[in-house]
């Protein structure tokens, strides 16, 4: 399945979007997700599974002003 | 004064952005005494640890961090960017930012209002970075601001305060609020004269984080942040437009 992740294309092999921080090598980084623009806390990212072309936002802590 | 009822260390909060290199901004952190820090959200390359690492000497500077939504221009964008914010760094504090004008970041009032609306009735504790219209501040605060952070000048321009006479409009309209100069403070002479006009704290970031020697910036404003707090607190002197002899006229040799 293509999705976009950052916007950037990606094809990945599973469902949901835990899997997808898994399979990406997250591992237990501090980051918060977006699906499709709309904020997914970590406690639902187990049970959402990503559609073909979804798009995905994977943010970390970084400077701010 | 309390912010959303938590007393601040001290009235100088300083941005984590634009830094030569972390270590840097640590010691500028430090040297600032800073009360809060301000930090972001953004994407980081797969496989970088830069964000955590950064997150891991914010923890380590054991200062209170307030998140910022830098860089969005509508509601959602910014209102989604809060939530993400508030797990990632476990606060209901946000710097509140709706940009409308891009020349200048200025914020979008009407956006602004909007997205602190439906923050605060979400729980968070809304810093809208706002310009010093007095209408847009009676607004903000119906949506629920009890802080307010007017712009002194454009971000990242150093030109200090544009608008003295509003800004003292708005501590006059406000005179309880904690009020923050956010934005445009570009020496310690533009701190201390923000707390002098009665402003509760500063806002800093490229004065410290783009001078030639930012740590020892850093301790300019704070020594600059305390004086112009203590100079509010000790009723300063009105203006006059004349000069007034300060050594006494009286007993005053005739020698012509």
């Amino acid at each position: 399945m293509r999705i976009l992740v950052n916007e950037e294309p990606r094809d990945i092999a599973t469902a949901t979007l835990a899997g997808l921080l898994d399979e990406l090598g997250y591992g237990d980084a501090r980051v918060a997700t977006a699906v499709n623009g709309a904020f997914v806390p970590a406690a639902r990212r187990g049970s959402l599974t990503l559609d073909e072309g979804a798009r995905v936002e994977i943010l970390a802590p970084m400077q701010g002003g | 004064m309390l912010f959303y009822g938590a007393e601040l260390s001290s009235r100088l909060m300083l941005g984590t952005a634009q830094y030569p290199s972390p270590e840097i901004l640590a010691d500028s952190v430090r040297a600032a005494q800073a009360g809060v820090v301000t930090v972001s959200l953004r994407r980081e390359s797969i496989g970088s640890r830069a964000g955590q690492a950064f997150w891991s000497l914010i923890r380590d500077l054991g200062v209170p961090v307030l998140p910022n939504t830098a860089g969005c221009h509508t509601v959602k964008e910014a209102v989604t960017t809060a939530h993400m914010a508030r797990e990632v760094f476990e606060t209901d504090w946000i710097k509140l930012e709706v940009i409308g004008e891009s020349d200048t970041l200025q914020p979008d009032m009407f956006a602004l209002v909007e997205a602190a609306r439906i923050l605060s009735e979400d729980g968070f504790k809304v810093f809208p970075y706002m310009t010093e219209d007095l209408v847009g501040a009676e607004r903000l605060m119906r949506a629920g601001c009890q802080v307010l952070m007017p712009w002194g000048a454009p971000i990242g321009s150093g030109k200090g305060l544009n608008n003295v006479f509003g800004l003292r409009a708005l501590r006059a309209h406000f005179p309880d609020v904690p009020l923050v100069v956010d934005a445009g403070i570009g020496l310690p002479s533009h701190a201390a004269q923000a707390m002098e006009l009665g402003y509760d704290a500063v806002l800093i970031n490229t004065a410290v984080a783009q001078a030639g020697d930012p740590a020892r910036m850093a301790m300019a404003f704070r020594l600059a942040v305390e004086a112009g707090l203590i100079a509010r607190a000790a009723d300063p002197m009105e203006q006059r437009d004349m000069a007034v002899p300060s050594t006494p006229v009286l007993g005053r040799a005739v020698l012509a």
